[in-house]
């Protein structure tokens, strides 16, 4: 129980971190060979690297990131450490309760700085749209034949339901949306609805308007699958009811191709982009009611995270397919171009999501 | 702080370096203080944003019938309108997401309530797990006032969608109180918890300005006079200490020097007390560097 120890351990920490300590750090030094305690004199002997590591922190706590200089951050990784080791040592030699919580507050505070969110809005974007995305559409898998099987479903269910009685139109429909797109509608009425809409104003207005109330359905067909999947599937079913219905409209009077053109402009990006929000939906069903190895929570999780990066995808996707409908859909005034358009877009996304292999996918693939 | 924490708060986290930190999970109210503190200024953002923009229509000289026109001013007044419809999305899903991606990981209203998220177990917290859990918030807070709002426009039964919107928001705000973490849905998906986040001063060092005054009176205690107490009196002696309150400092020294039968000069408690408390934390600290610890002054 000699008192040589501790001196040594200090002195060869002075020498090697030497250059880390402010003057002050250089008093409390001072003030270890005073204090009566061993467990003092270890405190103050680090307590400069512990105020160092806390006035870093707390700057980027204030998100001063750019303020803090560079050695101060290459050192934070190595300070962190030291607070974590002083803080097990501490708690094994130690019986100054002061000491004890305020460490760990402050490891606490750098943990969540060191293993905070990795990267910043710009970095995550670019890995986001590097391959990220398109991954995490991959990682969906079956999901995504699931939810399209259950949207082809929804349009045939839709379209014999109004076939064997045409009030299901009525029922369908939203009130007031389809205003001349009623069941015995003239063919010229119809095409009215489909085409000359060129010299309509206010299509910006039309379009951010579109994009926010798409933008939050497919939120909503993400967000159900909480409840196991099930409400997603329903919403997916009754929104592709709809369109079955309109199908069944136009082709009563041999306007079809018309009207496919007409929905495909935007009706690629949109529905691509539904199928995508509801296979999410579905894929964290699946994963809370069939969590296999895992428990329930931690597979939720998983399957949580995956297609969060899916739904910022569909958030976009639909700002695009908000613009089309907008501007492109009621300035294209015939049916070849809308159909090359859509066929365009289509094509795009599906070989963005599953024919291009990011940077991303190459290297990380867990 | 000074409070002992209740235990079923407390979640011990291990951390990559192997060392044990305890969290203290966040109260509901906390969280429902800091969700109303946030939901308010969301709306001052949303109305100081409308009426801005209302009021530039208004210095543009434009009435609203202009809309539908096509004309210069009639455009002007359209970007304003999409400007409106993005910044209003913006404020209802971006507003919670930016903030709790930030280095502190809190809404403003979080920050006031002193909590802040953080992943569940020793993940990290993701940009990912922070979207999820603020996309489920839309479905938790705002689909109750769309269900009843949807109603109101479409002039059908105000009161079902009225009880269906109070059911909805019951299921999602009584969710919390049905687990231990007090997850609520978007915490359950994102894998996130929400934690307080204490901000501590460090006091300063008891052995160092006290040997000095200490020494002047020189208490000399034997080891079956500090043998009395264990770790716990002797970390309350400490706070009572730091704290530095005249009643609080004599009626502990009285308890003391009751109990180990041996007094002390008339005012004189506070270097009774340190000289007691250095004492006491040097032989219990020795007995932890051999192993042995003295839980408080029940233990063997």
């Amino acid at each position: 129980m000699s008192d040589a120890s501790p001196n040594l351990i200090g002195r060869n920490l002075k020498d090697r971190l030497g250059s880390w300590f402010s003057p002050a750090a250089k008093a409390d030094m001072a003030a270890a060979e005073d204090a009566a305690l061993r467990s003092d004199r270890f405190r103050l002997e680090r307590e400069g690297e512990w105020k160092r590591l806390e006035a870093i922190v707390a700057r980027i706590e204030r998100g001063r990131l750019r303020s803090v200089p560079d050695e101060d951050l290459l050192a934070l990784p190595a300070l962190y450490r030291t607070a974590v080791s002083s803080l097990a040592v501490a708690r094994e030699t130690s019986l100054d309760r002061e000491t004890l919580l305020w460490l760990e507050v402050l490891t606490q505070r750098a943990w969540f700085i060191v293993y905070g969110p990795r990267a910043g809005l710009g970095d995550w974007l670019r890995r986001f749209f590097g391959g990220g995305w398109s991954a995490s559409v991959r990682a969906l898998g079956s999901d995504i034949l699931i939810a399209l099987a259950l949207m082809v479903i929804g349009t045939v269910v839709g379209w014999l339901l109004v076939a064997s009685d045409p009030d299901w139109y009525y029922a369908l429909m939203p009130a007031g949306m389809g205003d001349e797109r009623v069941p015995g509608a003239s063919r010229a009425e119809l095409m009215g609805t489909l085409f000359g809409q060129q010299n309509e104003p206010g299509l910006g207005v039309f379009a951010a308007a579109l994009f926010s109330n798409n933008a939050q359905v497919s939120i909503l067909a993400f967000a159900l699958g909480f409840a196991f999947g099930l409400p997603s599937a329903m919403l997916l079913i009754q929104n592709t009811a709809l369109l079955g219905a309109l199908l069944w409209l136009y082709h009563g009077q041999g306007l079809t191709l018309e009207l496919v053109g007409w929905l495909s402009v935007h009706g690629t990006t949109e529905l691509f982009a539904i199928l995508l929000a509801g296979a999410s939906g579905i894929h964290i069903g699946r994963a809370m009611a069939f969590p296999g190895e895992a428990a329930v929570l931690d597979a939720a999780a998983a399957a949580g995270r995956r297609t969060a990066q899916v739904m910022v995808g569909v958030v976009l996707m639909l700002i695009v397919a908000g613009l089309l409908e907008g501007f492109a859909r009621q300035l294209i005034d015939n049916t070849a171009g809308r159909m090359i358009i859509g066929g365009f877009m289509l094509v795009l996304w599906t070989g963005y999501f599953f024919v291009w292999r990011g940077r991303s996918a190459n290297k990380g693939k867990p | 702080m000074a409070r002992r924490a209740p235990a079923n708060r407390i979640r011990t986290v291990i951390t990559p370096e192997g060392a044990a930190l305890p969290f203290l999970l966040a109260t509901r109210g906390a969280r429902a203080a800091a969700l109303l503190i946030d939901l308010a200024l969301v709306g001052i953002a949303m109305s100081v944003t409308t009426f801005t923009l209302i009021w530039l229509a208004g210095g543009l000289g434009i009435a609203f019938h202009d809309l539908e026109l096509n004309t210069p001013k009639s455009r002007a007044l359209q970007a304003l309108v999409v400007i409106w419809i993005i910044a209003m999305f913006l404020f209802r899903n971006a507003w919670f997401l930016l903030f709790e991606l930030g280095p502190r990981g809190a809404t403003p209203g979080k920050r006031v309530a002193g909590i802040r998220i953080a992943a569940r177990g020793t993940e990290r917290l993701t940009t990912e797990a922070v979207i999820a859990r603020n996309i489920m918030r839309d479905i938790e807070l705002f689909m109750p006032a769309v269900f009843i709002g949807g109603a109101i426009s479409a002039g059908s039964d105000t009161e079902l969608a009225g009880w269906a919107g109070a059911l909805w928001f019951a299921i999602f705000v009584l969710f919390p109180f049905f687990n231990r973490d007090a997850l609520r849905c978007g915490d359950v998906i994102a894998g996130t918890w929400v934690v307080e986040a204490p901000r501590r001063r460090l006091g300063q060092a008891l052995s160092v300005d006290a040997p000095a005054s200490a020494s002047d009176h020189a208490f000399q205690f034997t080891p079956t006079e500090l043998a009395v107490y264990g770790e716990f009196e002797l970390q309350t002696l400490e706070r009572v200490l730091r704290e530095g309150r005249e009643a609080a400092l004599n009626d502990v020294a009285d308890a003391i020097s009751r109990k180990i039968g041996r007094a002390y000069p008339y005012n004189a408690e506070r270097a009774f007390l340190e000289a007691y408390y250095l004492q006491l934390r040097g032989n219990l600290e020795q007995g932890m560097r051999l192993g042995r610890r003295k839980v408080d002054k029940y233990a063997a």
